[in-house]
């Protein structure tokens, strides 16, 4: 029997990513919430250079970074629900606008949400222009991976996820349906997958945790 | 090589991230076009193929869509090459720490060698050398975990980390010369040390990786541009 634990934030967008392809792919887990300012042990143990959540450890032994776990997860578990295509050039361009969505477009859509003023203008400019490039990937695709979800869905999933819920607490709306018609489609069509579906927090939770925030920080 | 190679490289010699791809060419015996960009007039293929970042290398293979950042491209040649001089290992525990190291050597390594450029100041330099001591001393850890005894990271021959941390050693030697100081040394990281020799006179990497003067002016440039 595979030991497999989890190292996890409710809130972080890297760790869904995790949970959901576990799922997906029907894996057993053990999962291990953290309180980031109060560290475990063993999330010290197993990830000593990041200290950071998720971390994956399979029979004892850590995998660290989000992109780097699918990947583990999908070479390791590779008959149920392949995450990445067979195809060199497929892979490729799926890994490039990952690695586009983990260093541009997420930073920046929850600089947005999170500064004020200037800051908050100039991360709500870079993250439309960074939007539309995503937005012309979908043109002919129903998902980011092609026909079916696959590895880029999961690492966009941080969006679809966060977008209604962020927009009822924080009033900001980014998602429109007018600019992003294909994005806003893809966002429905992902919370739908059944794995997506049924894994907490779920949309109205996470309204209620943002809210928790929100009033916490006196906002 | 001909002109009508399969693969074109766009990249400019003083970039260590062409000199990745370079190598891994080198490497899988596999011929290239280098087409050399001139990164203050960018080409127009490079703007149509990159259009998001701009930037070098781009492999374009038998005119499919281009393929773009140093990584993703090494890892294409891997899967489409795999036969020749497998660059990352085959079991997914040890891919995975390759890939983590790479990631770790990008975002956390390199960016340390630009933070000690653009640090004025020798106490400040000071600073930034602890930091990158100690970084050092990490990846010697890494090292001797990973060769196992052997001479590369990959272990008998040369892997994924060998060739993302090789091509930088144009730059170490060169940090090391202007600053008076050793990145590797005896002491600290002794088998790292005998590493960068080897490495250094790889066959594969030596035509891959360009002289002092390009890089002084590579060098000069960003302290004008980025300083």
């Amino acid at each position: 029997m595979e030991k497999v634990k989890l190292f996890a934030t409710w809130s972080s967008p890297f760790v869904k990513r995790i949970v959901w392809a576990l799922k997906l792919k029907n894996i057993e887990y053990e999962i291990i919430y953290e309180d980031l300012a109060n560290k475990s042990p063993e999330l010290l143990k197993y990830n000593p250079i990041h200290k950071k959540v998720p971390v994956l450890v399979h029979n004892e032994i850590p995998i660290c970074e989000s992109l780097v776990i699918l990947e583990y997860i999908d070479e390791t578990w590779k008959d149920a629900c392949p995450l990445l295509p067979k195809d060199p050039l497929d892979k490729a361009n799926e890994r490039f606008w990952a690695k586009f969505g983990d260093e541009l477009v997420l930073p920046s859509f929850f600089g947005y949400i999170m500064k004020q003023g200037k800051d908050q203008e100039e991360a709500k400019e870079a993250t439309l222009t960074h939007l539309k490039r995503i937005e012309q990937l979908l043109s002919e695709k129903e998902f980011l991976s092609g026909e079916s979800f696959g590895f880029l869905d999961l690492a966009f999933g941080w969006l679809a996820e966060n977008a209604r819920p962020l927009e009822v607490v924080t009033g900001l709306k980014l998602l429109d349906e007018n600019s992003f018609p294909n994005l806003c489609t893809w966002k429905d069509k992902f919370l739908e997958i059944p794995a997506i579906k049924e894994s907490w927090p779920d949309q109205e939770t996470l309204i209620l945790k943002y809210q928790e925030i929100k009033e916490s920080k006196g906002k | 090589m001909g002109k009508s190679c399969e693969i074109k490289l766009l990249g400019t010699a003083p970039s260590h991230f062409v000199n990745r791809v370079q190598f891994v060419l080198n490497l899988k015996s596999i011929e290239y076009e280098f087409i050399d960009e001139n990164l203050n007039c960018k080409s127009e293929l490079l703007l149509t193929s990159n259009p998001v970042h701009k930037k070098v290398p781009v492999l374009i293979h038998a005119n499919k869509p281009p393929i773009l950042e140093s990584l993703i491209i090494i890892e294409y040649l891997d899967e489409v090459y795999h036969d020749i001089h497998p660059i990352l290992p085959s079991d997914p525990l040890e891919r995975a720490h390759n890939r983590f190291w790479a990631n770790y050597i990008d975002t956390k390594y390199f960016p340390l060698f630009e933070e000690l450029r653009r640090t004025p100041g020798i106490e400040g330099k000071k600073e930034v050398k602890k930091q990158l001591d100690e970084a050092s001393e990490l990846l010697e850890e890494v090292f001797v975990k990973s060769s196992n005894g052997k001479a590369y990271f990959g272990g008998d021959d040369v892997g994924y980390i060998d060739v993302v941390l090789g091509c930088f050693l144009a730059w170490i030697k060169f940090v090391e010369k202007l600053n008076k100081f050793k990145i590797f040394d005896e002491v600290r990281t002794p088998k790292l040390l005998e590493w960068t020799n080897r490495i250094w006179s790889h066959e594969a990497l030596k035509d891959a990786i360009c002289g002092s003067e390009a890089l002084t002016n590579h060098y000069a440039m960003l302290q004008i541009k980025k300083p």
